[in-house]
C-alpha cells in the first residue's frame, strides 16, 4: 500500500463529504434527529394514565380511595361519572385507560364483613400500559387497604403488629435505580445511530463513482483496490467516531443518562463495531452500481435487523428460541450489549470479552470480505 | 509543452494480436491485431458501437479480453494490468473528472494516485495547468468548466505521470471545433516528445491528424494504414460528386446503373464511385435526364477517408448501425 495514493483518496473523499449536502445531513443531522426521536418517541414509562370514576356509594371511604387515585403520580383522576355507559363511552373514545367502580355497599361490606371489592376497567389495546395500569392500581387499592385494616385493629383495641404482612420483599434495582425506560434504551439507540449512519454514508461511496463515471478515471490509475477502500473508509471512519461522541453527549447531557463506564472501553468498541458497519456499507456500495439502490439495501440490512432483533427495545430474553438463535447474526446485538454495560453498569472491556470478541470476529471476516469486494475492472 | 515519456527503448510500444471480446452473444472485438511505434499517433475510426472503446478499454486493462493478447510498453496487460498503467495516461469518452473538486483538487489527487515525486507535483501542475489554460482557474470547481476546457483538464490530469502511451477515447467529442484544434496541437506535441498515442474518433476530419489509422466496422479492422495511403486504397475506380434534382430517386437510379460501383449520399450531393471517370461523365447526365432528374453538376474529386469507409464497408462511419459500447 503506498502511502501517497492513501492520502490522495481520504483527502479526495472528505472534499467530496464536505461538498455533498446528502452526505452531511447524514453524518451529522441524521443522529441528532434520531436521539431526539426515538429517545422521546420511545417510552415504556406510564405516568398520569387517565382514570375515571364510577363511584356509586359516594360515601367517605369511597372518597377517601379515590383521593389516594388522584394523589398516584401514576394516575390522573379525570372526572367522576353517574353510570357505565359514561364510563363505557369514555373508554372508547380513548379519554380514559382505567375506570374505577365503587359498589353502593362499599363502606358498608367493608365494615361489616372487613372485605370488598371495586371493580376496575382497563383499556387493554396497548397490553404494556394495561399491565402498568392494573399494577399500580392493585397498588393503590391495597395501601388504601391497609391502612383501612389499621385503623380497624386500633379502633377494635387490637395491636396493630408489623402494620403489614408477614413476609415483604425489599426490592433494590441495579443499574437502572427508577426503573427509567429512558436510561434503558438511549445506549440502544446510540447503537441504532451508529449502524444506520455508518453503513448509509458508506454505501454511497464506490457507487456515486459509478453513477458520475468517475470509477472509470479512477480505475485506469495505478491505484490497488485496498488503497480505494482504506481511503474511501478513512474519513468515514472519522465521521463514525465523532458521531459517537455526539450520541455521548446528547445521552449524557441531554437525556441524562448515566454514563459509568470509561471512554476508552467505549470508543474502543465503537471502532470495532464501525469496522463492522462500514464494511458492510462498503460491500453493498461495490456490489450495487447506484447509490439510490445501495442506500436502499443499507437501510434494510441495517434497520431491520438492528431495530428488530438487537435487543435494543425488545429484550432477546423473550423472544422464541429460532428467532433468539437468528439474532446472535445480527452484529448489532453485541455492540447493545456492550453499549448498555458501558452505560449502565461501567464494567470493563474485560467483562465484556463475550460481545467483544463476537464483534472482533466480525470485524475480521467483514474486513476479509470487503477487500476481496472491490476489482478493478470494467467487467460486470 | 514538452512531455517527455520514459519508456523502454523498445521501437514498438504496444502490441495487440487476436484480441477478441465478447459481452454475452456479442462480439464487441472480433480478433484485432496491430502494433504501434513509439511516438506515432495512431487513430482509430469507426462509428458508434464499433469496437473502439472496447479496444481502448482491454489496452488499458480495464476490461480482460476473451481471448488474444495485449503487451502494453512490454508488458502483458491481462497479466500485470498495475504496472501497465504506471505507464499509461487514459482519457475515458465520458468525462471522469470530479465534478466537486476545484481544478487544483483533481490534479492534486490525480498527482496522488500516480504517485508524482514529492518535489515534482508543484511543477506538474503548474505545466498541466498551463497546457489546460486554466492558470488563474485553480479554485474553480471543475463543474463550472466550458466542454473544451475540461477537456484539457482531463488530458492534463492524465499526464501528469508523464506515461510513455497515452489513449484517448474520443477525447473531442462534444467540444467546440477551436478547443478541437487546440487539443490536437497538445496531441502533436506529445508524440513530438516521443510519447505514443492512441485516439479513437468519428470525425473524419480528426482522422487525418493521425500518423496511422485503423478503420473499424463491428469490431474488425477493415484497413489500416496513413491516411493518404487509404485514400489510395480506392484503387477500383474515380469518384464523382454528382449534384442532381430530386436527390433521393436519382441516388436509387445509379445504384444500380452499370457504370456505377458505389453510390452515396454526402451533404446535398452524391459520391459515385465509377470505373471510368470520362465516360461516366458523358453518359449519365443524359441517363438522369431521360428518367426527369436534373443534374446540375458532374466532376470529379479526390477522395476523403469517408469515401474510404463507405467503399470498404458499405456504410458511413457517422450513421453506421448503432449500438451501445
Amino acid at each position: 500500500m503506498s502511502g501517497n495514493r492513501l492520502i490522495a483518496m481520504a483527502r479526495k473523499e472528505l472534499i467530496q463529504i464536505r461538498r455533498d449536502p446528502r452526505s452531511l445531513l447524514i453524518a451529522l443531522l441524521m443522529p441528532i434527529m434520531q436521539l431526539l426521536l426515538l429517545g422521546y418517541g420511545i417510552s415504556l414509562d406510564a405516568k398520569h394514565i387517565p382514570v375515571y370514576a364510577y363511584d356509586q356509594e359516594g360515601s367517605q371511604d369511597s372518597q377517601a380511595l379515590l383521593k389516594r387515585f388522584q394523589a398516584s403520580e401514576y394516575f390522573n383522576l379525570v372526572t367522576t361519572v353517574d353510570n357505565y355507559p359514561q364510563l363505557a363511552d369514555a373508554i372508547d373514545s380513548d379519554r380514559c385507560k382505567l375506570g374505577i367502580v365503587i359498589p353502593f355497599d362499599f363502606s358498608e361490606r367493608l365494615r361489616d364483613t372487613g372485605t370488598t371489592a371495586v371493580q376496575a376497567i382497563v383499556d387493554g389495546t396497548d397490553d404494556n400500559t394495561a399491565n402498568l395500569a392494573m399494577g399500580y392500581a392493585r397498588a393503590v387499592i391495597s395501601g388504601f387497604s391497609g391502612e383501612f385494616q389499621r385503623d380497624w385493629l386500633a379502633r377494635q383495641g387490637l395491636p396493630v403488629g408489623g402494620g403489614g404482612p408477614p413476609v415483604s420483599v425489599d426490592t433494590r434495582v441495579w443499574f437502572n435505580e427508577d426503573l427509567e425506560s429512558r436510561n434503558f434504551f438511549i445506549p440502544g439507540i446510540v447503537a441504532l445511530v451508529m449502524a444506520l449512519v455508518g453503513a448509509l454514508l458508506t454505501s454511497l461511496t464506490v457507487a456515486r463513482e459509478w453513477e458520475r463515471g468517475t470509477m472509470e478515471q479512477l480505475i485506469s490509475t495505478p491505484v490497488t483496490p485496498k488503497e480505494v477502500m482504506f481511503g474511501k473508509l478513512i474519513p468515514y471512519f472519522a465521521i463514525g467516531m465523532l458521531d459517537a461522541l455526539l450520541c455521548l453527549v446528547m445521552g449524557v447531557w441531554w437525556f441524562e443518562v448515566p454514563f459509568r463506564g470509561t471512554l476508552f472501553s467505549l470508543f474502543t468498541t465503537t471502532a470495532l463495531f464501525l469496522i463492522v458497519v462500514l464494511g458492510v456499507g462498503f460491500m453493498i456500495s461495490v456490489g450495487i452500481r447506484s447509490q439510490l439502490g445501495a442506500s436502499q439495501i443499507a437501510l434494510l440490512v441495517t434497520l431491520l435487523p438492528t431495530s428488530l432483533l438487537s435487543g435494543y427495545a425488545f429484550p432477546i430474553d423473550q423472544m422464541p428460541a429460532p428467532v433468539r438463535a437468528i439474532t446472535y447474526l445480527v452484529y448489532s446485538r453485541y455492540y447493545v450489549t456492550i453499549l448498555k454495560a458501558i452505560f449502565l453498569k461501567g464494567v470493563g472491556i474485560r467483562a465484556l470479552s463475550g460481545p467483544v470478541f463476537a464483534l472482533s470476529v466480525y470485524a475480521v471476516a467483514v474486513g476479509w470480505f470487503a477487500m476481496r469486494a472491490f476489482r478493478k475492472t470494467l467487467d460486470q | 509543452m514538452m512531455i517527455t515519456g520514459d519508456q523502454p527503448a523498445s521501437a514498438v510500444s504496444v502490441e495487440a494480436r487476436d484480441l477478441v471480446k465478447r459481452f454475452g452473444e456479442f462480439t464487441a472485438v472480433d480478433g484485432v491485431s496491430f502494433s504501434a511505434a513509439r511516438g506515432e499517433i495512431l487513430g482509430f475510426l469507426g462509428p458508434n458501437g464499433a469496437g473502439k472503446s472496447t479496444i481502448i478499454r482491454i489496452l488499458c486493462g480495464l476490461l480482460r479480453p476473451t481471448s488474444g493478447k495485449a503487451t502494453v510498453a512490454g508488458f502483458d496487460v491481462a497479466a500485470k494490468p498495475e504496472i501497465v498503467r504506471q505507464h499509461i495516461g487514459y482519457m475515458s469518452q465520458k468525462f471522469s473528472l470530479y465534478n466537486d473538486l476545484q481544478v487544483i483538487e483533481n490534479l492534486r489527487f490525480f498527482a496522488g494516485l500516480y504517485s508524482v515525486p514529492r518535489n515534482l507535483v508543484d511543477s506538474r501542475i503548474r505545466a498541466a495547468l498551463a497546457m489546460a489554460g486554466l492558470a488563474g482557474h485553480e479554485r474553480d470547481l471543475t463543474r463550472t468548466l466550458a466542454g473544451g476546457w475540461k477537456q484539457r483538464l482531463a488530458l492534463g490530469c492524465a499526464v501528469l505521470h508523464r506515461p510513455a502511451i497515452l489513449f484517448l477515447d474520443e477525447p473531442t467529442s462534444g467540444v467546440d471545433p477551436i478547443s478541437r484544434r487546440l487539443f490536437w496541437d497538445l496531441i502533436h506535441d506529445m508524440a513530438a516528445s516521443g510519447v505514443t498515442v492512441f485516439v479513437s474518433t468519428h470525425y473524419m476530419d480528426e482522422a487525418e491528424y493521425c500518423n496511422r489509422l485503423a478503420l473499424i466496422n463491428r469490431g474488425r479492422i477493415v484497413a489500416s494504414g496513413a491516411p493518404t495511403e487509404l485514400k489510395r486504397h480506392l484503387s477500383k475506380g474515380a469518384l464523382l460528386l454528382a449534384k442532381c434534382e430530386p436527390l433521393g430517386p436519382a441516388l436509387e437510379l445509379l445504384r444500380y446503373h452499370p457504370d456505377v460501383l458505389e453510390a452515396a449520399v454526402f451533404g446535398n450531393a452524391l459520391h459515385l464511385t465509377v470505373r471510368d471517370a470520362g465516360a461516366a461523365i458523358a453518359a449519365l447526365p443524359q441517363f438522369l435526364a431521360e428518367h426527369s432528374i436534373r443534374c446540375t453538376g458532374l466532376r470529379e474529386i479526390s477522395p476523403t477517408l469517408e469515401d474510404v469507409f463507405v467503399e470498404l464497408t458499405g456504410g458511413r462511419v457517422r450513421d453506421a448501425e448503432v449500438r451501445p459500447e
